[in-house]
């Protein structure tokens, strides 16, 4: 029992970063109809700008993990404006293909800037765990449930009560449309962009204490988001969570109670079944095109 | 310029156009016969190569250039050829019937991942074949009474009528050819047959396909099967080329890379295949070069511009440093695809199509031919 408690907190604790770089799917998807397959770049690349300004400039914890995430998210904007805004509107596998490009120009630059060794951040709450009865909970996996929990409520807030949100709603409904109503389309898809990039950044960092931080993290990691994401149902922001907290734990128990190779697969697995029972996903809309 | 008159659908289908056509691809077959006995032996193999990914960048087109349905997972299919013919070979089974096999047997894993993929669209398809594809590795390096699991599986030089096809001999090689081309050939006659017509039709909108009386999930089915089934062939000749297999070899990477083929080829046109999986091999010997005498070529450049002999040192370094850094290979898949994307949508061969056009055309020659509508509805997601 006490073992799976353990697994279960474990499992959250990796859902949630999974559920973390699901939402920056989700959020880019729910704009602008793109999947960003770069999102577990940027993720990377957040944490490797955390990496820098706590490990080697040694900021504080608090203003290196700001400061990455505002450079993460002009980098989003950049990254929107050179790549996904010249090609908005063309078929999707195009905008794909580009994203997939940009990760990997992402990976091999972090490989030729930061090397291809493991890296570890110091952060507040590394060491240290809380007690219940016999259970023991590390700080560092309860801090990434915490602050998952934190940024969700921040987004939904974001997205249902702020005319910015609600402008990114609407563009996401119909861009044309929304243009019409005199919303501007492209600075809200490069807010969304900035947005997605920040979030990544959360989990890179958040992440770093867990598993290290590598030129293809997030590779490994954005793929394993992608279940997490469909799970939930393309396109809603809880949907994205759930899904992630769904596949750590299904993943972490199939680690622990199948015999080996089943924790790698599992995610997959699920993920075929999710497709083929229910395409639209736990939280998702099912829409037909009407003629 | 040449006037095609059509008269009647015979005319619009035929194989060759004109007769211009069985000369120009007369010439190539020429020289493409004579190619071993000019080329050094490292570039013959890269030309090899050129062959099987083109036989695989046509089973790709089938699929996503003529049927509109993308794939990331066609490293599993050739992993699938590939180690059936390894796992056949031990057992003294002839080359024809485990080429055969393979291609069969992968054909029809091909029609087992049709069947759920009709249900999914544009991402999720995307997202389903990649699923599908980490399942297949696993599984190759889990089942290790039949795959040997990560410690691979050794190939056997082909046996082929009692001589021996050694793999970097030009025999091999012809062997390769006559796959792409019979490939090639198949696909062009399946292309102008109905079925060829369903998926295209079945591409541009599955909605008046099927207002059209045509069996949407019949043709798609049929279309992984096709795909998946040529690219077994080529798994059979990539695992005969390379002489041993490992399941870290059929990757996500590599799919990704059949991807690259048509999609820096042009995923409109056969060419595409060819075209692409010539530029995807031959970037390898680029990268050779760029490292080998890239530095020494730019720093005689920056000498004869007049900077002293320790500046040229300099740059040499520092572009050796550039040039050999870890991953370079990656930042330039990277940029290609971005580029590609972005500038040259329809491929080499639509740029190619472009040069012929402005020469024709000369003076009137308009940009604006070529250009792709932009649609800001969403019509993907309400499918």
């Amino acid at each position: 029992m006490l073992d799976f408690v353990q697994q279960l907190v474990s499992g959250i604790a990796l859902g949630c970063v999974y559920g973390l770089i699901a939402l920056g799917f989700v959020l880019v998807y729910k704009a602008t109809e793109v999947v960003n397959f770069a999102q577990g770049d940027l993720m990377m690349l957040g944490g490797f700008f955390a990496f820098t300004f706590i490990g080697m400039l040694g900021l504080n914890y608090w203003v290196g993990f700001a400061g990455a995430v505002i450079c993460m998210a002009l980098f989003g904007m950049l990254a929107e404006r050179l790549v996904v805004r010249p090609i908005l509107g063309y078929p999707q596998f195009s905008i794909i293909m580009a994203t997939i490009g940009l990760g990997y120009f992402l990976r091999s630059i972090a490989g030729m800037i930061w090397g291809t060794d493991d890296f570890k951040i110091e952060t507040p709450f590394s060491q240290g765990v809380l007690r219940i009865g016999s259970l023991v909970l590390a700080y560092d996996k309860l801090s990434v449930i915490a602050a998952t929990i934190i940024l969700c409520a921040l987004l939904y807030l974001f997205f249902n009560r702020t005319t910015l949100g609600t402008a990114m709603r609407a563009s996401s409904e119909n861009m044309l449309a929304a243009y019409y109503m005199g919303i501007p389309v492209k600075r809200v898809v490069s807010i969304v962009w900035a947005i997605s990039a920040a979030v990544a950044t959360c989990a890179g960092v958040l992440l770093a204490p867990i598993t290290f931080i590598h030129s293809n993290v997030g590779l490994v990691l954005g793929l394993k988001a992608f279940p997490a994401a469909v799970l939930g149902g393309f396109g809603s922001i809880p949907g994205a969570v759930v899904g992630g907290v769904l596949i750590g734990v299904i993943e972490s128990m199939a680690g622990f109670y199948l015999p080996q190779g089943w924790k790698d697969v599992a995610p997959y697995i699920v993920l075929l079944a999710v497709l083929l029972l229910k395409p639209e996903g736990l939280f998702g809309l099912h829409v037909r095109k009407k003629v | 310029m040449r006037f095609l008159f059509k008269t009647d659908y015979e005319d619009d289908i035929r194989l060759f156009p004109h007769s211009g056509y069985i000369y120009s691809y007369g010439l190539l077959l020429a020289v493409l016969l004579i190619a071993p006995y000019v080329l050094s032996s490292y570039l013959m193999s890269q030309v090899v190569f050129v062959c099987i990914y083109a036989t695989v960048g046509v089973g790709l087109l089938i699929l996503t250039g003529f049927t509109g349905q993308a794939s990331l997972g066609h490293a599993a299919f050739l992993a699938i050829g590939a180690y059936t013919a390894a796992y056949l070979q031990q057992f003294n089974v002839p080359f024809p019937v485990y080429f055969l096999a393979a291609g069969l047997l992968t054909g029809v894993v091909g029609a087992l991942v049709g069947f759920p993929a009709l249900r999914l669209q544009g991402i999720y398809l995307v997202i389903a074949t990649i699923s599908f594809a980490f399942i297949v590795e696993e599984i190759l390096a889990r089942w290790e009474s039949v795959t040997h699991g990560n410690e691979g599986m050794r190939v056997k030089t082909i046996q082929l009528l009692g001589a021996t096809v050694s793999r970097d001999g030009p025999t091999f090689y012809y062997l390769c050819l006559a796959v792409l081309v019979l490939t090639i050939v198949g696909t062009l006659n399946l292309l102008r047959s109905p079925t060829g017509r369903a998926f295209v039709a079945i591409r541009d909108s599955e909605t008046a396909a099927r207002s059209m009386g045509i069996n949407v999930a019949l043709y798609k089915v049929k279309s992984f099967a096709i795909s998946a089934g040529i690219t077994g062939f080529a798994g059979v000749l990539f695992a005969h080329k390379l002489s041993f297999i490992s399941p870290e070899m059929f990757t996500l990477q590599l799919s990704i890379e059949f991807i690259i083929v048509i999609l820096i080829g042009g995923t409109f046109s056969l060419h595409g295949a060819v075209l692409g999986a010539i530029f995807l091999v031959m970037i390898d010997p680029f990268l050779t070069y760029l490292k080998d005498d890239m530095p020494g070529v730019i720093a005689g450049v920056a000498a004869t511009l007049g900077a002293g002999t320790e500046r040229a040192d300099h740059i040499q370094d520092a572009v050796a440093a550039i040039a050999s850094a870890n991953g370079l290979k990656g930042a330039i898949y990277g940029i290609i695809i971005v580029v590609f994307v972005l500038f040259e949508p329809l491929g080499l061969y639509g740029r190619w199509l472009k040069i012929k056009l402005f020469f024709q055309l000369f003076p009137l020659y308009k940009r604006a031919t070529f250009k792709r509508q932009k649609i800001y509805v969403k019509s993907e997601r309400n499918r």
